[in-house]
């Protein structure tokens, strides 16, 4: 349909692109994450598995992580236990105020993610606007101190950031359930909570699924949320990558955690995407 | 002329004198569903307006109608998704229209069969045992018998994806009836499947609901469906009931142009009647009617060819064929008999003729209403 020339001028440059901006980097990456460092700063291209041993003896490269997990992990479960029962209103009961609902869901994300972080640190700093609130009511008589820089200031701030991007796939797939299964369960005498959890929930796991999947990915590599309101307890791996190819200036250590990143991540994507396909019955 | 929005004609239409023509065994059976003047508006839109029917036990009753006419906004009264504007549904002592669906014993059969695509065919005919809480052994008996029943049990274990059309109407088939409903709706439920498959449904859908004894409430737009399936018809029409009767009664003695014209071929002759004598262009027959318009509906296999079989009080009427339609063992031919006059007779095939003389018994020209536009 389309002639030779025509189809290499299309793909081309797409190809050229991911290939110079996404493949290279990885290649160099993995390239440095087998290197070492001198003493005298400089990068040595000598081949070695010194930085992946490093990372498996020292506690604080996979604690970090584990950390960052966990915090990850919490994300998700706030940001479904938030996101599900919205996109369920939203899908079933709100009606002709759906279209207006569905847009203020989305509006936050026009919304810098920087002054969506910031905006947590005036809410939960010591004279913030929460603390002063406690005071004010009497609920207690100093500054709470573990409302900022803390893991439950990371946590907090990421659940609302990313509670959209569980929202989003969530909604679709609700809205994807025909409503005559809705109606066919009630006919043959499900009352509605049992509809919910026999037909609507089942059919609404691969959006769980996705949405499920974006928060965690997204959270677990987060690195602005732990550095604005994480403190020292707070901190997340990404913020050690950041270190290290700066200040630190240890780029194949950093090399290497990147690549377990990635790894990981890429795992965690293949096992959701099998997970949804066993769960979609289109 | 008898008013056809007047509610006193609809009564008229359902009373048990009506019913007594769909059969000795019908007249006999206890009301089970009563629906009492229901009426339902969407916005401005007067969906249905004073619909009563009752329907009896054990009987097939077929809701007949144009699409737009209400029929399935009246069928999803009756099962709960919609609530009716003003009206009452009864079955037998109880007010089913104040009740949830899931509170009404009666199932339905979604026009495209609705089947719950994360279930297996068996865990879908089991669904409404399961959430009734029986018990599991008599879950398993139950779905084995309504699957075999439906020749269904060899594909027990298959996703609804995995089977053919005519398989998945046959599931939501057993889906409902294991629950052993007072009443089964059906909204068009062989639409979906091709002529032949369809024939055989009607057959076999028939079949089974003598077996099983329900009641069952068949939605259309299928006029010869309604005809060969049906107990009794009741004709829908822009949201009110036309005429509500065996398919032999109605057929035979339509009640309006209207039921004339949808049920079969008909011929419409709007008449003069004068002093017992009706005439149409060059066509006269006595009649027993006052003196008016009025409006006749002669069925085409009422008009023969003159001379096979006339009788001595037949009306004659010649005329030149305009146009022949071969029907397989019958044809229908369009007769030019002036005067704007144009007749169409149900004729054995073969007819070469171009020049011919019609005769029908002016008996079998039936006084029809007319139906009033309705918007």
């Amino acid at each position: 349909m389309f002639s030779r020339a025509y189809k290499t001028v299309v793909t081309v440059p797409p190809l050229a692109w991911v290939a110079v901006f996404l493949l290279v980097p990885y290649l160099l990456m993995f390239c440095y994450s087998f290197w070492s460092v001198s003493s005298l700063q400089t990068i040595v291209h000598s081949w070695n598995f010194d930085n992946y041993r490093d990372l498996l003896e020292k506690p604080v490269y996979w604690q970090t992580l584990l950390r960052s997990m966990w915090i990850a992990a919490r994300v998700t479960l706030f940001s479904l236990v938030l996101g599900y029962p919205l996109a369920y209103f939203l899908s079933f009961y709100a009606g002709r105020r759906k279209d207006l609902l569905y847009q203020m869901v989305i509006i936050p994300l026009w919304v810098s993610y920087l002054v969506r972080a910031y905006a947590w640190k005036t809410i939960l700093g010591s004279d913030g606007v929460l603390n002063t609130l406690l005071q004010y009511a009497h609920l207690t008589n100093h500054p709470l101190d573990f409302l900022l820089y803390s893991p439950f200031a990371v946590v907090l701030t990421l659940t609302h950031i990313y509670t959209p991007f569980t929202f989003l796939p969530v909604y679709a797939a609700l809205e994807h359930i025909p409503r005559n299964l809705v109606e066919a369960s009630h006919d043959l005498g499900a009352t509605p909570t049992q509809t919910f959890w026999k037909v609507i929930f089942p059919l609404s796991i691969p959006g769980v699924l996705a949405g499920a999947t974006f928060a965690f990915v997204l959270s677990l590599g987060d690195f602005l949320a732990p550095l604005l309101l994480g403190g020292p307890s707070g901190i997340m791996i990404s913020n050690i990558v950041v270190s290290l190819f700066g200040a630190a200036y240890n780029w194949p250590l950093g090399a290497a955690i990147s690549l377990c990143m990635l790894v990981l991540v890429v795992s965690l994507l293949f096992v959701s995407e099998r997970l949804e396909k066993k769960w979609s019955f289109s | 002329m008898r008013d056809l929005r007047h509610p006193g004609w609809i009564s008229f239409m359902t009373s048990p004198i009506t019913t007594g023509h769909a059969g000795a065994d019908s007249a006999a059976r206890p009301t089970l569903l009563s629906i009492r003047s229901v009426a339902k508006t969407f916005g401005r839109n007067a969906v249905l307006r004073n619909v009563s029917l009752e329907i009896a036990e054990g009987e097939f009753l077929t809701i007949l109608g144009e699409s737009g006419s209400g029929k399935t906004t009246l069928l999803r009264i009756i099962a709960g998704f919609e609530t009716a504007t003003s009206g009452e549904v009864w079955m037998g002592a109880e007010r089913l229209d104040s009740q949830p669906p899931y509170r009404r014993r009666v199932n339905t059969v979604f026009q495209n069969y609705a089947l719950f695509p994360h279930l297996t065919v068996e865990e879908n005919v089991g669904y409404g045992l399961r959430v009734a809480k029986r018990p599991a052994a008599e879950i398993t008996a139950r779905v084995a018998e309504a699957l075999d029943k439906v020749k269904m049990t060899a594909h027990a274990r298959k996703k609804p994806s995995k089977i053919s059309g005519g398989q998945q109407q046959r599931v939501a088939l057993a889906r409902a009836l294991v629950n052993q409903p007072q009443l089964l709706l059906l909204d068009e439920p062989l639409s979906a499947l091709d002529a032949n498959l369809r024939r055989q449904m009607q057959v076999e859908l028939k079949s089974l609901q003598r077996e099983v004894g329900i009641a069952f409430v068949f939605v259309t737009h299928d006029q010869e469906e309604a005809m060969v399936m049906s107990d009794r018809i009741a004709l829908l029409r822009s949201g009110e009931l036309e005429q509500v009767a065996s398919p032999r009664e109605i057929y035979s003695r339509p009640a309006t142009a209207y039921v004339a014209q949808f049920i079969g071929h008909t011929n419409l002759l709007k008449a003069e009647v004068t002093a017992g004598v009706a005439r149409c262009g060059f066509l006269s027959w006595p009649v027993t009617r006052p003196d008016g318009v009025a409006l006749f509906s002669l069925r085409p296999e009422h008009v023969r060819l003159a001379g096979k079989g006339s009788s001595s009080g037949d009306v004659r009427v010649r005329g030149r064929v305009i146009h022949q339609a071969f029907q397989g063992a019958t044809e229908l031919i369009r007769v030019d008999c002036g005067g704007g006059l144009i007749l169409v007779a149900r004729t054995a095939s073969g007819n070469p003729q171009n020049d011919v003389e019609l005769e029908f018994a002016p008996s079998d020209a039936i006084a029809v209403l007319e139906s009033p536009e309705r918007i």
